[in-house]
C-alpha cells in the first residue's frame, strides 16, 4: 500500500474526484447512492488509518510529498498525525452520518449539491492532513467555496445576505492569515528538497515552528492568524455570522458547520498558531480566555431567550467551542487532552441534535419551540434518541460530553480556579436550556402541528442510534482516542 | 524585435485587406492568424534568442527573457480576445479591417515599451499605443457618449503625454551623463538633483494615468463605458497592463538606486487607487461600469510590483498581467453579448446556461483572488513581494482588507447568476456558438491550470 498510495492521499482525492464525478450525473437517485458509497468508502479507509497509525512499523503509509512550487520552498506534502487521524476520523465518519439521516430529502439539482457535499469534505480533509502552510492556506479556503454555495443555493428565506456575511468574516480572516504566513515564510531557514533543489525559505509546517521571529513580532504575527481561526470557531465577538448562517443554512450544510468545520479553527490554533508563536501565546493567554469565556456566558443567556430551535443550537455551540478554546489556551496535558476528546464528541453530539431538528422541521413545518409541543405521545424513540444526545450535550455522567468536558475543567482549574468557576456556569446554563428545550417541545399535550408527527423512520432510526451507541461506548471507555492523540499533546506542550 | 516589426507589418496588411477583402469573416480569420504568428515569432525568439531581423538599435531596445515572455503572455491574451471577441468587433462598423489593423498597431507599441532601454522609445511605445485607442473608443460613430468618451480621452490623453515628455526633459537635463539611456542615469555625489526628482514626479504622474492609478484615473470610468464593449475589454486589460510592464521596467532600470525617494509617492498612489476603486466599484448597477471601476482597483495591486521591484514582483507581474487579462476578456466577451448590462441581467443565468455561467465563475472567484485560481497566485506574489520589499509592511494588511472588499461588488454578480432566479429569460444579441464555448471554457481551465502551476508561466522568465 504504502508504496503505491497513502491513507492521506486517498482521504484527499476520494472525495474530491467523487464530488467531481456527482457533477456529471443527472438524476437524483444514483447521485444520493454514489456520494453515500464515496463517503463510505473514505470512512472505511479512514478506519483503515487509524488501524495502521503506527508510523514506526508503516512508515510510508502515512505521509507523501510531492513536488509542487518548488523553488518558492513549497511542496504538496500531506501527512497523518494523532490529532490529524482523530479529525480525519470525524469527517469521514459525519458525512455518511450525514448523508444517510437526510436520504429521504429532496433538493433541487441534486448532483449539484452532493457534489458540493464532497467537495466541502475533499477541503476540511485537506486542512487537517497539509504539513507545508501554502498548501494548509489552499485548503482552508477551499473548504469554504462549497460551503458558500451550498448555503447560498439551497438554504432559507434569508440566505443569500445570511451567508455572504459568512463569506466576508472568514474571507477577511484568512486573507489575513496569508499575510502572516508570508511574513513567517521570509522568516524562515533555507529548505533543501531531495534532488538537490535549495530554495531561500520553505512553506514546511517544521520550518514554521523554527522560524526566527522577535517577541515583537510575534505580538502582531498572533492576531492576524487568531483572527482567522477565532472566526471560524467562533469566538466572542467574532461569533456574529454564525447563528444567522446555522439558521438559514440548509439542514445538512448546517452539521457540516457546526459539527465538523468548527473543528477547522481549533486545529488551526493547536497546531498553527501555539507552536509557531508560543511567546505571543503566553503573552496573550489571558485576553483569549476572557473573550473565550465571556461568550460562553453570552452565548448560553442568549441560547436560553432562543425561541429557534436552530439558533438555540448555535448559541449553544458558540458556547461549547468557547469552552473547548480557553481549555487550549489553558496549555496544561488534562485540558489539551480533553479538547482533542471534546472536539469528537462535540462533533456527534452536535450532527445528531441536527438531525432531530432536522426530523421535527420536516415533518411539521415550523423550528420555533413555542409552537411545537407533546411529541414525545407521538414520537417515542426520537424522543429516546434526543434524551441521550442532549443530556451528552450538557455533559451528564456516562456520556462522551461528560469525559471530553471534565478534563477540560480539570485543566482549566489547574490554569486558573477563577476561569474555571466563571465558564463552569455554561454546564448549568446549558442544563437550563436544554431541558426548557426538551419540556417546551417533547411533552405535554400535542397541538395541532404536531398530531399528525410520525416516528422516524428506519435509517434514521439506524443513525441516531449509531450516534447514540457512540455516545454511551466514549462516555465509558474513552481511552482510544486519547492515546490516539497523545503524542499531538505531549509536543504541543513541549514548546 | 520580432514581435516590433511583425505587428506593425501585420497592421499595415490588415489596414489594405480591406481594400481587397469585402468579407468581414474574413478580415476577422486574418487577424487570428496574425496574432497566431505574433505569438509563433515572438515564443521563436524567447526561446532561441535570434531575431529574423537583424537590426543596429544602438543598445536602444534590449530584449530579455522577463520582456519577451510578458509580449508572449499579451499575445497569448489578445489571441483569446480575438477568439472570444471577433465577431462582436465585426459588429462595431463598417471598416473591420481598420479596426484589426490599430490593435495590431497597439501590440506594436506594447511590443515598444516592453523592451525599450531609453526615455525616447518609451514615450514612442507609450504614444503609439495611445493613439490608435483614441480612435477605437470613438468608433462607433453615431454613440454620443462613445464620441464624448474619445474625446475625453484624447485631451487629457494629451495632457499626459505633455507632462510625460517634460519628465523626460527634466531628467535629461538633471542626468549628469547626458543621456537618454535609462540605465545611464547618474547623479553624481551628494543628493538627488532637484531636476532629477521633478522629472520623476512627472513620470510618475504621466504613466499613472496611463495605467488609470488614483488620483490620476478620472477619465477611467467614462472612457471604458463609453468606448464599445469589445473595446474597454482590449483598453482595460492588455493596453493596462502594458503600461504597468513599462511602469515597472522604468522605475526599475532607471530609478531603482534610489528607491526610497519615491516610494512613499507609490505607496501613496496604491492606497489612493485601491480606495477609490473598491469602493465605487460597490455603488455600480452596469456590470460593464463596475467591471471598469474594478480595474481601477485591480490597477492598485499590479502597482504594488512597482513598489517591491523584487524577482518576486516580476514574477508576480506577469502572472498578474494573465491572470487578469484572461478573466477580463472573458467576462467582457459574454457581456458583449448580453443585451442587458445590469447586474439584474445575469440573474438565473446558471439555470439557462450552466457552462457560461461557470466560465463567468471561475474568473469571478480568480478576480477576487480565490486559492485555485490564477488571481490568487498572481495576489499572493504581489503580497510576497512587498513583504519581501520590507518596507511600509502594513501596507499589506489594508491592501488584503481592500480585498475582501473586492468580493463584495464581485460576489454580486455570482449571486445573481446561481441564486436570484427570474421570469425573463437571459437575452443574448445572438446565439452562443460552440467555437465561443470552448473557448471560454479553456479560458477557465487555463485560469484554474495557472491557479495550481504558475511555474508554467514564470519558467518562462528564467528561460
Amino acid at each position: 500500500m504504502g508504496t503505491y498510495i497513502t491513507f492521506p492521499e486517498l482521504l484527499l482525492w476520494l472525495p474530491l474526484l467523487g464530488g467531481i464525478a456527482c457533477f456529471f450525473m443527472k438524476d437524483a437517485k444514483p447521485v444520493k447512492a454514489w456520494s453515500l458509497i464515496i463517503s463510505l468508502i473514505t470512512l472505511l479507509v479512514s478506519v483503515g488509518s487509524l488501524l495502521y497509525a503506527d508510523n514506526s512499523k508503516y512508515p510510508t503509509y502515512n505521509s507523501v510529498n510531492y513536488i509542487w512550487l518548488k523553488y518558492l520552498g513549497n511542496s504538496f506534502y500531506l501527512g497523518l498525525d494523532g490529532m490529524g487521524r482523530i479529525l480525519t476520523f470525524l469527517i469521514a465518519l459525519g458525512f455518511p452520518i450525514i448523508f444517510l439521516a437526510t436520504y429521504k430529502n429532496n433538493y433541487k439539482s441534486p448532483s449539484a449539491f452532493y457534489g458540493l457535499m464532497l467537495l466541502a469534505q475533499a477541503g476540511m480533509m485537506g486542512v487537517f492532513i497539509s504539513m507545508d502552510a501554502l498548501l494548509f492556506y489552499f485548503f482552508w479556503e477551499l473548504a469554504l467555496i462549497p460551503v458558500y454555495f451550498l448555503c447560498s443555493r439551497w438554504g432559507g428565506e434569508r440566505r443569500i445576505p445570511a451567508t455572504f456575511k459568512f463569506f466576508v468574516y472568514t474571507f477577511v480572516g484568512s486573507l489575513l492569515m496569508l499575510v502572516g504566513i508570508i511574513y513567517i515564510y521570509l522568516h524562515t531557514n533555507q529548505r533543501s528538497f531531495e534532488d538537490g533543489t535549495i530554495s531561500a525559505h520553505s512553506f514546511a509546517l517544521s520550518s514554521f515552528y523554527n522560524a526566527s521571529l522577535s517577541a515583537s513580532d510575534q505580538n502582531w504575527l498572533f492576531w492576524l492568524f487568531f483572527a482567522a481561526f477565532a472566526v471560524k470557531m467562533p469566538v466572542f465577538p467574532f461569533h456574529t455570522w454564525q447563528p444567522d448562517t446555522y439558521d438559514q443554512a440548509p439542514t445538512s450544510v448546517t452539521m457540516v458547520l457546526s459539527g465538523l468545520m468548527v473543528k477547522m479553527g481549533l486545529f488551526g490554533v493547536i497546531r498553527w498558531l501555539i507552536p509557531i508563536l508560543p511567546l505571543a501565546t503566553i503573552k496573550f493567554t489571558n485576553i483569549v480566555m476572557v473573550l473565550s469565556i465571556a461568550g460562553i456566558i453570552y452565548a448560553s443567556f442568549l441560547a436560553m431567550v432562543q425561541d429557534n430551535l436552530k439558533r438555540l443550537v448555535a448559541y449553544s455551540s458558540i458556547a461549547h467551542i468557547g469552552l473547548m478554546c480557553a481549555a487550549i489556551f489553558a496549555m496544561n496535558t488534562l485540558s489539551v487532552q480533553g479538547v482533542m476528546l471534546q472536539m469528537f464528541n462535540h462533533g456527534i453530539n452536535i450532527i445528531g441534535l441536527w438531525i432531530v431538528i432536522d426530523i421535527i422541521e420536516k415533518q411539521t413545518g415550523v423550528k420555533h419551540i413555542s409552537k411545537l409541543k407533546g411529541i414525545a405521545n407521538k414520537a417515542p424513540v426520537l424522543t429516546i434518541m434526543l434524551l441521550v444526545i442532549a443530556l451528552a450535550n450538557i455533559a451528564l455522567p456516562l456520556t462522551n460530553g461528560f469525559v471530553g468536558e471534565f478534563m477540560m475543567f480539570g485543566g482549566l482549574f489547574s490554569f486558573n480556579s477563577w476561569y474555571a468557576v466563571a465558564a463552569s456556569l455554561s454546564i448549568i446554563l446549558a442544563a437550563v436550556y436544554t431541558l426548557r428545550m426538551i419540556r417546551n417541545v417533547f411533552y405535554g399535550e400535542t397541538n395541532s402541528l404536531t398530531e399528525n408527527i410520525k416516528d422516524i423512520s428506519f435509517n434514521q432510526q439506524f443513525v441516531l442510534g449509531f450516534i447514540v451507541l457512540l455516545i454511551f461506548i466514549l462516555g465509558v471507555y474513552p481511552q482510544p482516542v486519547i492515546d490516539l492523540t497523545k503524542s499531538a499533546v505531549t509536543s504541543l506542550l513541549k514548546i | 524585435m520580432n514581435a516590433i516589426i511583425f505587428s506593425a507589418a501585420w497592421g499595415i496588411v490588415m489596414m489594405f485587406s480591406g481594400v481587397f477583402i469585402k468579407s468581414k469573416q474574413a478580415s476577422v480569420y486574418m487577424a487570428i492568424t496574425g496574432i497566431l504568428l505574433l505569438f509563433c515569432v515572438n515564443t521563436y525568439e524567447l526561446y532561441t534568442g535570434h531575431s529574423f531581423f537583424n537590426i543596429a538599435t544602438h543598445d536602444m531596445l534590449r530584449t530579455s527573457s522577463f520582456n519577451l515572455s510578458f509580449l508572449a503572455v499579451v499575445h497569448a491574451c489578445t489571441l483569446l480576445y480575438f477568439l472570444l471577441s471577433g465577431n462582436d468587433i465585426r459588429k462595431v462598423g463598417e471598416h473591420v479591417g481598420e479596426y484589426f489593423a490599430l490593435l495590431f498597431f497597439v501590440l506594436c507599441g506594447v511590443a515598444l515599451s516592453a523592451t525599450f532601454n531609453t526615455l525616447l522609445l518609451l514615450f514612442l511605445g507609450i504614444e503609439i499605443i495611445s493613439i490608435p485607442l483614441y480612435i477605437l473608443t470613438g468608433s462607433s460613430k453615431r454613440n454620443l457618449k462613445g464620441n464624448e468618451a474619445s474625446l475625453k480621452y484624447f485631451l487629457m490623453g494629451a495632457f499626459s503625454t505633455g507632462i510625460m515628455l517634460m519628465g523626460i526633459a527634466f531628467i535629461y537635463g538633471g542626468n549628469t551623463s547626458a543621456s537618454f539611456y535609462i540605465n545611464q542615469i547618474s547623479l553624481g555625489t551628494g543628493p538627488v538633483p532637484v531636476m532629477i526628482v521633478v522629472g520623476m514626479v512627472f513620470l510618475v504622474i504621466a504613466l499613472s494615468f496611463k495605467v488609470s492609478a488614483a488620483p490620476f484615473h478620472f477619465w477611467a470610468p467614462d472612457v471604458y463605458d463609453g468606448a464599445p464593449t469589445v473595446f474597454t475589454a482590449f483598453m482595460s486589460t492588455i493596453v493596462k497592463v502594458a503600461s504597468f510592464f513599462a511602469f515597472v521596467r522604468l522605475f526599475e532600470n532607471a530609478f531603482g538606486n534610489f528607491q526610497n525617494q519615491w516610494q512613499t509617492l507609490i505607496v501613496i498612489i496604491i492606497i489612493a487607487t485601491l480606495l477609490f476603486g473598491n469602493i465605487t466599484a460597490i455603488f455600480q448597477q452596469s456590470v460593464k461600469r463596475m467591471l471598469a471601476y474594478s480595474s481601477i482597483a485591480q490597477a492598485g495591486f499590479m502597482m504594488f510590483a512597482v513598489f517591491a521591484i523584487n524577482d518576486r514582483a516580476r514574477e508576480g507581474l506577469v502572472l498578474y498581467s494573465a491572470a487578469y487579462s484572461i478573466a477580463s476578456i472573458g467576462l467582457f466577451a459574454v457581456l458583449a453579448k448580453m443585451n442587458d448590462y445590469t447586474i439584474e441581467g445575469f440573474n438565473g443565468m446558471a439555470k439557462e446556461h450552466p457552462v457560461i455561467a461557470a466560465c463567468c465563475a471561475t474568473f469571478l472567484l480568480s478576480l477576487t483572488g480565490i486559492p485555485l485560481t490564477a488571481g490568487f497566485q498572481s495576489k499572493f506574489f504581489m503580497l510576497l513581494a512587498a513583504v519581501q520589499n520590507g518596507h511600509s509592511f502594513w501596507l499589506v494588511i489594508v491592501a488584503v482588507l481592500f480585498a475582501a472588499i473586492s468580493a463584495y461588488y464581485y460576489f454580486r454578480i455570482i449571486q445573481a447568476m446561481y441564486f436570484k432566479d427570474t421570469d425573463t429569460a437571459i437575452s443574448f444579441n445572438e446565439t452562443i456558438s460552440t467555437g465561443f464555448r470552448v473557448v471560454l471554457i479553456s479560458s477557465a481551465a487555463l485560469i484554474i491550470i495557472l491557479g495550481i502551476f504558475p511555474e508554467l508561466l514564470i519558467g518562462w522568465l528564467y528561460h
